[in-house]
C-alpha cells in the first residue's frame, strides 16, 4: 500500500491508534489513561516535527510544486472520490499547532473527572478530525473530516462542561451542523461544475486547475462555502456559538476548538472558497469583508464589558479570528501570510488563555473576575502566564500577536481604496480594545487586593499543569521572536491563490 | 408452458422453501420443540441469505411479466440481511408466554410479506405487481395485531388494514385508467403506448392516484397518519420489519414504475408532484418528531422524514439516483434496526418506552447505549458513520440532474437534517448527558439481540468506510439502464 508510506496519513492513523488503546484501557485506573493519551501527543508532536523537517528538505531540494508529499488513493470510484493526500506550507504550519495543542491539552486535563477514558475518547476522535482536514486535499474527504471534528463537541461539551451546558452544547453542535449544510450544497455544486466537459472532480488542485465553474454557479456557491467555513470561524453574525460554547466546555475542549478548530474555518475559506471561485471572491468579498469588520471591533468591545473570565476570551476569540477572515478577504499575499501568523498566533495564545482559565477556576471555582483578586500573590506562575499571553494578545513586540497583526495591518493597506482603508482603520482601533479589556482583567485578576481571604490558601501549578502552559507560552516567544522562519514556510502557499484571484478580475 | 422459466425465479422459490419447511415444523413437529422455532427460521433463513448471493439467471420470464436483473437481485439480497437482523431480534420475544402459542403464524407471516416484496420489486406487470402489493401488506394487519392482550395492538392493525385496503383502492383505480389509455398493463408497452399520446389529463391523474397509492406504503406525507399509531402499536419486531424492509421494497418498486412505465411523456409531471411530497415529508417528519416521547413513535416520525430522503434518488431518475437509493436503504436498514433492537430489548424487560426513561443509561447499560448513540449518528448522517456517506450520495444523485430547482431541494433536504440532527441528539443527551437515580436497570439482553446489535454496529461503521458496496451498487444499477430508456 503506497498510502502508508506517506507521512501525512500517521496523522490520521496516530489518533486512531491512542483511540483503540484508550479503548482497550480499563474503566478504573486512570493512569493508563493518561499513559496512552500522553504517548499519543507525544507522538503527533514528533511527526509534526518530522514533517516541518522533510517539507524544508522538499522545499530546499527545489520542489516547487503546490502541494508536496502527494499520494492519491481512490476511493468511491463512481464519484471519483479519492483520498488525496498533500501539504502546502499553510498546512504544515496548521498541523504543527494542532499537534502543540492537542499536547498542551492532555496535560490540562490531567485530572479529568468523571470518565476519564470516554474523555479522551471523544478528543482524540476531535483530533483525528482536525488533522485529517488538514491534510487531505479531496473536497469530500475534507468534509468528511471536517464533520467528524465537530460531532464530538456536542458530547464533550455536554458531559464534562459547566454552567448551561446542554442549551451551549446543543446551540453550537446545530450552528456548526447547519454551516456545514451550506458547506455541503456548496461541495456537490462545485463537483458538479468541477470539469467543463472531462471527468468531473473532487480533488482542489484539478478543480482549481479546470477552473470551470461558470460565474454565475460562483456567485452562488461562494457565498454557501464562505458562510460554511465562516460559522466556525466565528463571523458575524453567525458567532453566537462561540461564547457560550467555549464558555461551556471543558478546559482542554476549549483550547482545542478555540485554538484549531476554529482555524479549520479560515482555512477552509481561503483553501476551498475563495482559492476555487476566485471570480465570486473578487466580486462578492466586500459583502464578507465588511461582516469581518464588524466581527473584529465588535467582539473587542463585547469583550470589554463581560465578567465571566471566558466569556471575556471567548469574544476576545471573535474579534481575533475576525481578524483572521479580514486578511485572507485581502487577497494579497502579505495579508494572507499574516492570517495565517494570526491563526498560529490566536490558536496557541487562546489556548494558552483556556488553559490558564480552566487551572484558575479550578482552584477557585469561580470564574467571575469581580469575585477575585490579588492572584499573583497567591499563584504567581499562573499570574505570569496570564499576563504573557494578554500580552501576546494585544501585540507586544517579541511575543506572536504583534508579528501577526502587523503584517496583517501592513499587507491590508497596500489596497489604496478608501473602503479597504476605512476598514483597515477601524480593524486597527481593536488593538486599542483590546489593550483595554486585557488590562482591565489583569489589573482586576491579579494585581489588587485579594477579595476573598479563603483565596489565600489556593496553591500554585502543578507540574503537568506548568508543562501544558510552558509548551505554548514557548511557542508563542517562539513565533515572536523567529516569525521570519515561519513567513518563509508559509508565504509561497499563497501564490497560486493570488494569481487565480487576479486572473478572475 | 415452459418451466426452466421458474429458474429465473431462485430467490423466490427458495423464499417458499424455506416458508414451507417452517410451516411443516410449525404443523408437525411435537411441542416440546416448538420453542426452537425461531432459531430453526433464523438458521433456515440464513443459509437461505447466503445462497441467493449466488448471481441468478437474469432475463424476462412469464411473458415479460417477470423480470430478473441484477438491481432486483440484490435489492432482495439487502432485504434479506435485514430481515435476518430482524428474526434475530425476534427470537426472544416469540418464545414469551403470551406470544409463544401463535410463534409459527409470526413467521410464516413474515416470510409471506417478503415474498410479497421480491414480485413487486421484480414485477414488469402491474397484475403482478398487485398480487405481490396484497401480498405484502395484509399479513402485516395480522402481525400488527399479534400482541391481542394489548389495546393498541388492535387499534393498529385496524388502522393499518384501513389504510392498506384504501390505499390499495386507490393504486389500482389509477392503474385502471392506465388501461385504459394505453391498452397494456406491461411497464414497457405503457411507456411506449403513453409517448405517442401528448398530454391527457386522465393520464396526470392516473399518476397521482398511483404516486398516493404508493404513498401510503411508503409513508409519504400526506399519507401517512397511520404510520406513528402503527409504529407504537405493533410489536416490537413487526414495527422494525414495517419501518425497513416494506418501505425499502416499496421505494425500489416505486422507482422502477415510476422511470419504467411513467418515463417516457410524464416524468416532468411527477417529477413536481414528487418535489411536492418530498419537501413535505421531510420537513413534517421532521417536525413532529421533535415532539415525541415515546420511542416508537418518535422513530415513526424520523422513518417517515427519512422516506423522503429515500425519494431523492428517486426523482432524480438515473441510474446514480436509483445506486443512491438503494444504498440509502442499506444503511437506513442498519441504523434504524439497531435502534429497533436496542427498543426491543429495553421494551422486553422494563417494558420503558419514553425517552425520558433513557435517562442515565449509559451508565447502567453502557453498551445498549452506545448502540443506539451510533444509530441516532447514522441516522442523522455523522461521519464517520455510514448515513453520512449515505446521505451525501443521495444529494449527489439528485443534484446530478442540474436543475436550479433540484439545488433548491437538495438544500431544504439539508436544512432538516440539522432538525433531524437536533431530536436524534436528545436520544443521545438523555442517555449520557442527563442523570436519573432510577435508571434502567442492567438489561440482560438474550444473545441472539446482542449477535443482532453487534451486527447492526459493525455495519454502521463499517459500510461507509468501506467503498466497494457503493461500487458495486453502482456497477449494478449501471447494468439495468434499460430501466431507464424513457426518461
Amino acid at each position: 500500500m503506497e498510502i502508508f508510506s506517506n507521512i501525512l496519513i500517521y496523522f490520521v492513523i496516530v489518533p486512531l491508534l491512542t483511540l483503540l488503546g484508550l479503548a482497550l484501557c480499563s474503566n478504573r485506573g486512570i493512569a493508563a489513561v493518561r499513559a496512552v493519551a500522553v504517548t499519543g501527543a507525544t507522538a503527533l508532536v514528533g511527526l509534526a516535527g518530522w514533517l516541518v523537517y522533510m517539507f524544508l528538505q522538499a522545499r530546499g531540494a527545489g520542489d516547487t510544486s503546490e502541494m508536496i508529499l502527494r499520494t492519491d488513493v481512490t476511493w468511491y470510484a463512481p464519484l471519483n472520490i479519492k483520498l488525496a493526500l498533500g501539504v502546502d506550507g499553510v498546512s504544515v504550519v496548521m498541523i504543527v499547532l494542532s499537534a502543540f495543542i492537542v499536547f498542551a491539552g492532555v496535560f490540562a486535563s490531567w485530572k479529568m473527572n468523571p470518565l476519564p477514558k470516554q474523555f479522551f475518547l471523544w478528543f482524540y476522535l476531535l483530533s483525528t478530525g482536525v488533522f485529517g482536514f488538514f491534510i487531505s486535499i479531496d473536497l469530500f474527504t475534507m468534509f468528511m473530516f471536517y464533520e467528524v471534528a465537530l460531532i464530538p463537541m456536542y458530547l464533550l461539551i455536554g458531559v464534562w462542561g459547566s454552567g448551561n451546558k446542554n442549551y451551549s452544547a446543543m446551540k453550537l453542535t446545530l450552528m456548526l451542523m447547519g454551516g456545514s449544510a451550506f458547506l455541503m450544497l456548496g461541495i456537490i455544486g462545485i463537483y458538479f461544475h468541477s470539469s467543463a466537459n472531462g471527468q468531473l472532480t473532487m480533488n482542489i488542485l484539478e478543480i482549481a486547475r479546470n477552473n470551470a465553474i461558470p460565474h454565475d454557479w460562483q456567485l452562488w456557491l461562494f457565498p454557501l462555502t464562505f458562510i460554511g467555513f465562516g460559522v466556525l470561524g466565528a463571523m458575524f453574525p453567525f458567532h453566537t456559538w462561540s461564547p457560550d460554547g467555549h464558555a461551556s466546555a471543558p478546559t482542554a475542549v476549549s483550547m482545542l476548538h478555540a485554538g484549531v478548530l476554529m482555524k479549520l474555518g479560515g482555512y477552509g475559506c481561503f483553501r476551498i472558497a475563495i482559492y476555487l471561485m476566485p471570480f465570486a471572491a473578487n466580486e462578492l468579498g466586500w459583502i464578507f469583508l465588511t461582516l469581518t469588520g464588524i466581527s473584529i471591533v465588535y467582539g473587542a468591545f463585547s469583550a470589554c464589558v463581560q465578567t465571566d473570565l471566558k466569556y471575556i476570551n471567548a469574544y476576545s476569540s471573535v474579534s481575533h479570528c475576525g481578524m483572521v477572515l479580514f486578511a485572507i478577504l485581502m487577497f494579497n499575499t502579505t495579508a494572507m501570510t499574516g492570517a495565517v501568523l494570526q491563526m498560529l498566533s490566536h490558536g496557541l495564545m487562546t489556548a494558552l488563555f483556556f488553559a490558564l482559565i480552566g487551572m484558575i477556576y479550578g482552584r477557585t471555582h469561580t470564574r467571575d473576575i469581580r469575585d477575585m483578586g490579588g492572584m499573583m500573590q497567591i499563584m504567581p506562575y499562573l499570574g505570569v502566564g496570564y499576563v504573557l499571553a494578554g500580552l501576546a494578545s494585544l501585540g507586544l513586540p517579541g511575543l506572536s500577536g504583534f508579528v501577526a497583526e502587523m503584517t496583517i495591518f501592513v499587507g491590508a493597506f497596500e489596497h489604496a481604496d478608501t473602503f479597504r482603508r476605512v476598514l483597515t482603520i477601524a480593524a486597527t482601533c481593536s488593538i486599542v480594545i483590546t489593550a483595554v479589556y486585557i488590562l482591565r482583567v489583569v489589573g482586576k485578576l491579579l494585581f489588587g487586593a485579594v477579595q476573598n481571604e479563603r483565596h489565600r490558601e489556593l496553591t500554585d501549578a502543578t507540574w503537568e499543569e506548568r508543562l501544558s502552559t510552558a509548551t505554548l507560552i514557548i511557542c508563542v516567544a517562539i513565533i515572536g521572536c523567529f516569525p521570519n522562519f515561519f513567513v518563509n514556510i508559509i508565504s509561497d502557499s499563497f501564490l497560486p491563490i493570488v494569481k487565480a484571484l487576479t486572473q478572475a478580475v | 408452458m415452459d418451466y426452466s422459466q421458474f429458474l429465473m425465479m431462485p430467490q423466490e422459490i427458495g423464499l417458499l422453501l424455506v416458508f414451507l419447511l417452517v410451516f411443516v415444523y410449525d404443523t408437525f413437529m411435537p411441542s416440546r420443540s416448538q420453542r426452537f422455532l425461531p432459531y430453526f427460521t433464523a438458521i433456515l433463513f440464513c443459509v437461505f441469505m447466503f445462497l441467493s448471493f449466488i448471481p441468478p439467471q437474469m432475463g424476462d420470464a412469464f411473458g415479460g411479466m417477470f423480470e430478473a436483473n441484477p438491481a432486483s437481485w440484490m435489492m432482495k439480497n439487502m432485504l434479506n440481511v435485514g430481515v435476518f437482523i430482524v428474526l434475530l431480534q425476534a427470537i426472544k420475544w416469540s418464545n414469551e408466554d403470551f406470544v409463544s402459542v401463535r410463534r409459527g403464524e409470526f413467521y410464516e407471516l413474515l416470510l409471506l410479506t417478503l415474498f410479497g416484496m421480491y414480485l413487486m420489486m421484480s414485477a414488469r406487470h402491474f397484475l403482478l405487481f398487485v398480487i405481490g402489493l396484497e401480498t405484502a401488506s395484509l399479513p402485516i394487519a395480522a402481525l400488527t395485531a399479534f400482541e391481542k392482550r394489548y389495546y393498541e395492538s388492535h387499534e393498529a392493525a385496524a388502522k393499518y388494514i384501513f389504510t392498506a385496503i384504501f390505499s390499495s383502492a386507490i393504486f389500482m383505480l389509477g392503474v385502471s385508467f392506465v388501461y385504459g389509455l394505453a391498452g397494456s398493463l406491461y411497464f414497457n408497452d405503457i411507456a411506449a403506448a403513453v409517448l405517442g399520446q401528448g398530454s391527457s389529463v386522465l393520464l396526470v391523474a392516473a399518476l397521482a392516484f398511483v404516486i398516493a397509492g404508493l404513498g401510503y406504503k411508503l409513508s409519504l406525507v400526506p399519507f401517512h397518519q397511520w404510520t406513528p399509531d402503527v409504529y407504537q402499536g405493533a410489536p416490537t419486531a413487526v414495527t422494525s420489519y414495517l419501518s425497513v424492509i416494506s418501505k425499502g421494497a416499496a421505494a425500489f418498486a416505486f422507482m422502477v414504475i415510476l422511470v419504467q412505465a411513467f418515463g417516457a411523456a410524464y416524468a416532468q409531471v411527477w417529477q413536481w408532484m414528487l418535489y411536492v411530497v418530498i419537501i413535505l415529508t421531510i420537513t413534517i417528519g421532521n417536525l413532529f418528531a421533535i415532539r415525541q416521547r415515546n420511542m416508537k413513535r418518535f422513530l415513526a416520525y424520523s422513518s417517515i422524514s427519512q422516506a423522503g430522503y429515500i425519494m431523492l434518488g428517486v426523482i432524480a431518475a438515473s441510474t446514480v439516483g436509483m445506486a443512491s437509493m438503494m444504498y440509502y436503504i442499506l444503511v437506513y436498514i442498519f441504523s434504524n434496526l439497531a435502534a429497533f433492537g436496542v427498543i426491543a430489548a429495553i421494551e422486553r424487560q422494563s417494558g420503558k418506552v419514553t425517552i425520558d426513561d433513557y435517562n442515565g443509561l449509559f451508565r447502567t447499560n453502557p453498551w445498549m447505549a452506545f448502540t443506539m448513540m451510533l444509530a441516532m449518528f447514522s441516522l442523522g448522517g455523522i461521519p464517520p458513520f455510514a448515513g453520512f456517506f449515505s446521505k451525501f450520495f443521495i444529494f449527489v444523485g439528485a443534484a446530478q440532474t442540474g436543475s436550479v430547482a433540484i439545488y433548491v431541494l437538495v438544500f431544504i433536504a439539508l436544512v432538516n437534517t440539522i432538525i433531524s440532527l437536533y431530536y436524534y441528539l436528545l436520544v443521545v443527551k438523555a442517555m449520557f448527558i442527563r442523570q436519573d437515580d432510577c435508571a434502567i436497570p442492567y438489561i440482560d439482553s438474550h444473545w441472539t439481540e446482542e449477535l443482532a446489535m453487534t451486527m447492526c454496529v459493525l455495519a454502521i461503521v463499517a459500510v461507509g468506510l468501506a467503498s466497494g458496496i457503493y461500487t458495486f451498487l453502482s456497477q449494478v444499477t449501471d447494468s439495468v439502464s434499460h430501466i431507464f430508456a424513457h426518461i
